[in-house]
C-alpha cells in the first residue's frame, strides 16, 4: 500500500545504509550508502526533500573504497559523515574498514565527485568486522567504533584517528557486539552496546560498564535508541519481533513491549521531538509508526492530574502509520529537521520519505 | 227480626198482645180451626201449671235446711269474738317484758365488742412480730414463695404504721431480709444450674416484690447472655475437634434451644404476662421488654452464625459433600423453623450462610479441577520431555493419547463435581426450594463460578504457556501443540457438553436468565486460544530452525570454503527436525487433503513462478556477469506474487503448520545470507543446500512454490552477495544431494 504522503527516490543498488544529515536542521536530507559487492563504485546519495513541494533534489558521490553497511552523520558537522564499508581487493577476499569523509561543495549537480577521506581509523588490530562508527553527539574530536568483540573510542582530529580507549568483549561462547549508540543525556559519558540479546552500558571515562540490561529481547538485539526527552529511556528491537521500551533503572520488566511486525526488527526511532511517535524498520518488509504514549515525556498525567482546559486525548498505545515496502527495510529515520517527515530504505534500493499522517499530526499538536 | 222487634203475637214472648193475637186468629182462621186452637191452648195451659206445682215442692225443703245453717254460724261468731280480745291483752304484757330485758343487757354487750376488736388486732400484730423470724425461716427452708407471700401480707401495714416507733424496728428487720431474698432470688439469675422454671418464678416473685420490670428483664437478659455465651464457647471448642453434623447438632441442641428457652421465659414473664397495673405503662414497658429483647436475640444469633460461618468455613475441603448438605440442611430447617425474632428474619441470614457454603464449595472445586488441571499439564510435559529419549514412535503414539485421556479426565472431573454439587439442591433439602438460594448457587456459583471460570482458567493457562516457553526452554513446543488441540476440541464438543449438562442438572434456563455466559463466548475464547497456541507453536518452532540456521550461516567463513562436497549437516538436521514436527502435528491434525488443494490452489502461480524459476535458472547457469539482470526478474517476480507474511496466522491442519515453520526458517536463512559475502565454493554450498532443501520441504507445504520462491531468494541474495558469482552445474549439485 503506497503512502499518499511518500515519495519515492530509486537506486539502482542494494542498499542497507541510511542516515540523516544531523547537523543539518533547515533542509530535510537524508544520505543512503549503497551496497553493492561487484560494482566497481559504490555511492552516497545526498537526498533532499523539498516539504513544499514534495520534490526530491539529489547529490550523488563516489565511495570508490567498497559496499557500505554502515553510514552515520556527525551531529555537529554538516559535511562530516562516517562509513564502514566492506573493501573488496582484486584477489577476491575483503575486509572491513571504516573511515570519516567530508562531502564536497560541489556546485555542478552533473558530475559526480568522490568524498574526500577524513580521517582513517586503524582497525586491523580490533578484528574483522566493523559495526558502527558514531560520533560523539558533543565533542567533535570523538567518534566510537564498534567492532566484533571491541569498543574502540578515537581522538579524530588529526588525519589519522588515534584510540583512546578500547573496551573489550569477552566471555562464553565468543559474543559479539551488534551495534552501539551514545547517550545523550549525563554529558554523553556513556556508550551503550548491543551484545547479542543483552545491553551493555560503558562509562567512556574508565571504560567499565556502568550499566547493562540483560535479556532484552529473547532473540538478538538488532537496535537500540535514546529518547532525546526523557533521559532515562531507550528502545530496543529484535529478531523476536518485538519492539520495546525500557527504564534502565529498572530493569526486570520493559516499560513498553509490542508486537506489531511479523519479522525481526532491524531499526527504532524515537522521534526527537515528540517521543510518543516510534519509528520501526522490519524484514517483514513494513516500516511502523507506534504510539509509545503512556511512557512518553508528554504523558503528564502522573505528575499534573487532569488540567480541565487542557485535557489533551491521549493517543493508545499501538500502530499508527505504516509505509509497505517489496523488500526488508533495514533503516528508518526521522528527519532532524522536520518532526513530521521521515524516510525509509528497504533493501532493493528503493527511498520512501513519508509523512506522519495529518489527523496524527494534529492531534498530537493539538 | 223476630229478636229485635219481638213478635207480639208469640205467645212465649214477653211482649205478647193477646188481643192482637185474638184478632189475627179471628181474621185468619175459621170456626174450626178456632175451636182446635182453644182446646190446645188450653191443654197447654194445664200442663205448665202441673210444672209450676212440682217445681215450688222439690225446693221448699232446701230452704229449710239453709236457714239452720245461718242460725248455727251466728251462735259461733260470738264465742270466737271472746277469745280475740283475750289474746290480744296476752301479746301487750310480752312486749313490755321484752323491752324491760333489752335494756338491762345493752351495756354488757358494747363491751364485749371492742374485747374481739383488741383480740384480732393483737393477733396481727403477733403476725407482724412474727414476720421477721418466719421470713428468715422461710428463707433458710428456700420456700420463696411462702416468704413473698407473707411479705405482701404484711406489707400494706407496714407501710402505714411503719413510722411509729413500735414497728420501725421491724419493718427495718424486713426489709433487710428482703433485700437478701431478692438477693438471693437474683443470683438465681446468675446461677448456671438453675432452670429456666425456677428462673421464671424467681422473676415472677421479683415483679411481685415490685422490683422494676425494666431493671429485671435487663438483668435477666445479661444472665442468660452469660449462659448463651457458655455454650457458644463450648461450641467454638468443640469446632474443631466435630465434624460438621456434630457440630451443627451440637449447635441446634444447645445454643438454639436455650435461646428458645430464653425467649419463651422472657416472653412469659414480660411481655404476656396479665398486669394488673395501669395500661399504658404495661404497653410502654412490653415495647421496651420486646425491643430489648430483640435486640438480645439479634446478638446472640449473630454470634452463632458468625460461629456456623467459620465452622462452615473449616470445613471447606472438599471431603464430603453429602454431609456438609445434611448439616447445612438440618442448621437451615432449624432456624427457619423458630421464629425467634418478630422483625428479624433469621432464615435469610440462614440462606446467607447457606449459599456462603455453597460458594465455598465451588471455590474449592474450581481449585482442585485447577490442580488437577495444572497436575495433568504437568504430567503431560513431563512424558513429553521424557519417552523423547527412548523411542520417537512411542511418545508419537502417545500423544494422542495423552490428549484425549487429558480432556477425559477433565471431562470426568468436571461431571463428577456437578455430580458432587447436585446434592445441594436435591429436592428434599430444605434451602435448595429458595429461590434466593437456588438462583446465587446454580447461576452464580455452579456455572458462572465454577464451570465458565474453569473454562476460563484452562484458556488462560494454555495461553499463559505461550509466555512460559519464551522463557523456560525446557517446555516442549509440543506441549503448545497439545495445548491448542485441547483448546480447539474442548471448543468443538466438550464445552457445549459441560454447558448444557449444567444447565439440566441444575434447572438452568440459559434462555431465561440474562447475564450468562453463553457457549459461544466459551467457544470463542477457546478458538481463540487454540489459535495463539498455534502461532506461538509455529513461531517457536520456526525461531528453533531459524536459530539453528542463523548460527550455522554466521560461524562460517564463507569466503574461505572449499568446494561443496556434500550437503551441509545442518541442511540434513533442519529437514530431520521438520519431518519429526510433521510427525507430530500429524498426529493431532489431519492431513487435509494435501494433493487437492495443491494442484486447485496453485494452477495459476504455480505457471508464472515456474516460469520465471526457469528464467532464474537459465540466467544464473549461463553466468551473465550482469546481475542487474537478475535483480530485475527477482523484482519483477515480486511484483506478480503474492506477499509473503512471514508470522501470519496458522490454520488448524499440519499443512497450514508446517507452511508456517518453514516460512519463518527460510526467511531466517535468507536474511542471514544477506549479511555475509561469499566466495565461489561458498556461493556454490548455498546452491547446494537450497537445492537440498527443496528437494525434502515441498511436500509439508500446501504450495510448494512458497518454497521454490523462497529458496530462490535465498539462492539469489548469495548471488549478490558473492565476489565471483559461479554457480555449479545442477546436475553436480542433484548427485551431491542425492548422496545425501
Amino acid at each position: 500500500m503506497e503512502n499518499e504522503n511518500s515519495v519515492i527516490y530509486g537506486l539502482e543498488f542494494q542498499a542497507r545504509a541510511l542516515a540523516p544529515q544531523l547537523a543539518e536542521t533547515e533542509k530535510i536530507r537524508f544520505l543512503i550508502g549503497t551496497q553493492s559487492l561487484k560494482q566497481t563504485t559504490n555511492q552516497v546519495h545526498l537526498v533532499e526533500f523539498n516539504e513544499e513541494d514534495s520534490t526530491i533534489k539529489t547529490s550523488v558521490f563516489n565511495h570508490p573504497e567498497g559496499e557500505i553497511w554502515k553510514l552515520n552523520t556527525s551531529p555537529l558537522d554538516k559535511t562530516s559523515l562516517a562509513t564502514c564499508y566492506n573493501a573488496v581487493s582484486n584477489d577476491n577476499t575483503c575486509c572491513m574498514k571504516t573511515a570519516l569523509y567530508r562531502i564536497p561543495q560541489t556546485e555542478n549537480p552533473e558530475t559526480v565527485e568522490n568524498l574526500s577521506l577524513g580521517t582513517k581509523f586503524e582497525t586491523d588490530q580490533y578484528g574483522s568486522e566493523i559495526k558502527t562508527t558514531e560520533f560523539h553527539p558533543t565533542d567533535l574530536n570523538k567518534a566510537v567504533t564498534v567492532m566484533e568483540n571491541h569498543v574502540v573510542f578515537w581522538d579524530i582530529s588529526g588525519e589519522e584517528a588515534k584510540s583512546i580507549l578500547n573496551v573489550q568483549l569477552s566471555g562464553k561462547n565468543n559474543p559479539k557486539f551488534t551495534t552501539g549508540k551514545w547517550n545523550p543525556h549525563q554529558n554523553c559519558n556513556q556508550f551503550t552496546t548491543a551484545t547479542e540479546t543483552h545491553l551493555k552500558t560503558y562509562d567512556v571515562r574508565s571504560g567499565e560498564v556502568a550499566w547493562n540490561i540483560d535479556n532484552v529481547h529473547s532473540q538478538l538485539l538488532r537496535d537500540l535508541d535514546y529518547n532525546m526527552n526523557k533521559q532515562y529511556h531507550i528502545a530496543t528491537c529484535g529478531d523476536d519481533g518485538l519492539i520495546k521500551i525500557w527504564d534502565f533503572r529498572q530493569t526486570a520488566q520493559p516499560v513498553y513491549s509490542r508486537s506489531d511486525h511479523s519479522h525481526w526488527v532491524w531499526c527504532i526511532r524515537f522521534n526527537p521531538f515528540h517521543d510518543q511517535l516510534l519509528l520501526s524498520a522490519s524484514s517483514d518488509a513494513r516500516v511502523l509508526i507506534s504510539s509509545a504514549a503512556s511512557v512518553s515525556s508528554e504523558n503528564n498525567n502522573d505528575v499534573c492530574i487532569h488540567d480541565e482546559t487542557e485535557t489533551k486525548q491521549m493517543i493508545s498505545d499501538g500502530p499508527l502509520q505504516w509505509c509497505e515496502h517489496e523488500d526488508s527495510v533495514y533503516c528508518a529515520e526521522w528527519s532532524p529537521a522536520e518532526p513530521w517527515i521521515f524516510a525509509s530504505l528497504s533493501y532493493d534500493g528503493r527511498l520512501l520519505i513519508s509523512r506522519v499522517k495529518k489527523t496524527l499530526k494534529y492531534q498530537i499538536m493539538l | 227480626m223476630t229478636e229485635k222487634k219481638p213478635n207480639p203475637l208469640d205467645l212465649n214472648s214477653s211482649n205478647f198482645n193477646p188481643n192482637m193475637y185474638l184478632d189475627k186468629l179471628f181474621k185468619e182462621s175459621n170456626l174450626k180451626q178456632i175451636m182446635d186452637h182453644e182446646s190446645e191452648i188450653v191443654k197447654d195451659t194445664q200442663t205448665l201449671h202441673s210444672d209450676m206445682q212440682t217445681l215450688v215442692y222439690e225446693n221448699y225443703n232446701k230452704f229449710i235446711s239453709a236457714t239452720d245453717t245461718i242460725k248455727k254460724m251466728k251462735v259461733d261468731f260470738k264465742k270466737m269474738e271472746t277469745e280475740m280480745d283475750l289474746l290480744a291483752s296476752n301479746m301487750a304484757s310480752i312486749t313490755s317484758f321484752s323491752d324491760q330485758i333489752n335494756s338491762t343487757l345493752r351495756g354488757t354487750r358494747t363491751q364485749i365488742n371492742k374485747l374481739s376488736g383488741v383480740h384480732t388486732l393483737l393477733q396481727r400484730l403477733q403476725f407482724l412480730f412474727k414476720l421477721p423470724t418466719s421470713l428468715k425461716s422461710r428463707m433458710e427452708e428456700k420456700s420463696y414463695i411462702e416468704a413473698v407471700h407473707d411479705y405482701l401480707h404484711a406489707q400494706r401495714v407496714l407501710e402505714q404504721y411503719g413510722n411509729l416507733p413500735s414497728l420501725q424496728g421491724i419493718k427495718s428487720d424486713c426489709e433487710t431480709i428482703l433485700v437478701e431474698l431478692k438477693k438471693e432470688l437474683r443470683k438465681h439469675f446468675s446461677d448456671p444450674q438453675a432452670s429456666a422454671k425456677e428462673l421464671t418464678e424467681s422473676v415472677d416473685l421479683l415483679l411481685q416484690l415490685n422490683e422494676p420490670a425494666s431493671e429485671l428483664c435487663s438483668e435477666f437478659l445479661v444472665c442468660a447472655e452469660k449462659r448463651l455465651s457458655d455454650q457458644l464457647v463450648l461450641l467454638k471448642d468443640q469446632s474443631e475437634q466435630r465434624d460438621i453434623t456434630e457440630f451443627i447438632d451440637l449447635g441446634c441442641s444447645g445454643f438454639l434451644s436455650d435461646l428458645c428457652l430464653v425467649v419463651a421465659s422472657f416472653d412469659d414473664m414480660f411481655i404476656n404476662r396479665n398486669t394488673n397495673e395501669n395500661i399504658e405503662n404495661s404497653d410502654i414497658f412490653e415495647n421496651f421488654a420486646a425491643t430489648e429483647l430483640n435486640n438480645f436475640v439479634k446478638q446472640n444469633m449473630q454470634k452463632y452464625f458468625e460461629l456456623v460461618q467459620s465452622k462452615v468455613d473449616l470445613e471447606q475441603d472438599v471431603g464430603d459433600t453429602g454431609i456438609l448438605v445434611q448439616a447445612l440442611d438440618r442448621f437451615y430447617r432449624r432456624i427457619e423453623s423458630n421464629t425467634l425474632c418478630r422483625d428479624v428474619d433469621f432464615s435469610a441470614v440462614a440462606t446467607d450462610i447457606v449459599i456462603n457454603a455453597g460458594r465455598k464449595q465451588c471455590k474449592a472445586h474450581l481449585q482442585i479441577l485447577k490442580m488437577h488441571f495444572a497436575d495433568s499439564v504437568t504430567k503431560i510435559r513431563q512424558s513429553l520431555t521424557t519417552p523423547k529419549l527412548v523411542s520417537q514412535e512411542d511418545s508419537s503414539k502417545n500423544l494422542n493419547e495423552l490428549l484425549s485421556s487429558l480432556i477425559l479426565s477433565i471431562v470426568e472431573k468436571i461431571k463428577g463435581v456437578l455430580q458432587d454439587l447436585v446434592v445441594f439442591i436435591q429436592p428434599e433439602i430444605n434451602f435448595a426450594q429458595k429461590p434466593q438460594f437456588k438462583d446465587s448457587f446454580c447461576v452464580d456459583n455452579v456455572r458462572e463460578g465454577l464451570i465458565v471460570c474453569f473454562m476460563h482458567h484452562l484458556t488462560a493457562t494454555a495461553r499463559s504457556y505461550c509466555a512460559k516457553v519464551a522463557s523456560d526452554l525446557k517446555i516442549p513446543p509440543t506441549l503448545l501443540l497439545l495445548l491448542s488441540k485441547l483448546c480447539l476440541d474442548f471448543q468443538s464438543g466438550s464445552v457445549g457438553f459441560l454447558l448444557s449438562q449444567t444447565d439440566e442438572l441444575f434447572q438452568i434456563n440459559p434462555a431465561q436468565s440474562a447475564g450468562l455466559t453463553n457457549e459461544y463466548e466459551i467457544s470463542m475464547t477457546m478458538q481463540e486460544s487454540a489459535q495463539e497456541l498455534l502461532n506461538y507453536f509455529v513461531r517457536i518452532q520456526g525461531l528453533n530452525v531459524s536459530q539453528m540456521l542463523r548460527k550455522s550461516v554466521e560461524t562460517r567463513d564463507w569466503l574461505h570454503t572449499i568446494e561443496p562436497r556434500t550437503v551441509r549437516a545442518v541442511m540434513k538436521r533442519v529437514v530431520e527436525d521438520i519431518s519429526a514436527i510433521d510427525a507430530t502435528v500429524a498426529l493431532l491434525y489431519e492431513d487435509q487433503g494435501t494433493n487437492t488443494e495443491h494442484s486447485s490452489d496453485s494452477s495459476r502461480k504455480t505457471h508464472s513462478i515456474s516460469v520465471s524459476r526457469h528464467q532464474y535458472r537459465s540466467n544464473w547457469s549461463s553466468l551473465t556477469p550482469n546481475h542487474l539482470d537478475s535483480a530485475l526478474v527477482s523484482n519483477m517476480h515480486k511484483l506478480f506474487s503474492e506477499r509473503i507474511e512471514i508470522f501470519s496466522t496458522v490454520e488448524f491442519n499440519k499443512i497450514s503448520i508446517l507452511t508456517g515453520i518453514i516460512k519463518i526458517s527460510l526467511k531466517t536463512f535468507m536474511e542471514c545470507v544477506r549479511l555475509k559475502t561469499f566466495s565461489k565454493y561458498g556461493l556454490q554450498q548455498i546452491q547446494v543446500d537450497t537445492h537440498y532443501l527443496q528437494l525434502y520441504l515441498w511436500r509439508f507445504v500446501a504450495d510448494e512454490n512458497l518454497v521454490h520462491f523462497l529458496l530462490d531468494e535465498i539462492l539469489g541474495s548469495a548471488v549478490h552477495r558473492c565476489l565471483e558469482p559461479i554457480l555449479m552445474e545442477p546436475s553436480v549439485v542433484d548427485i551431491i544431494c542425492e548422496r545425501g
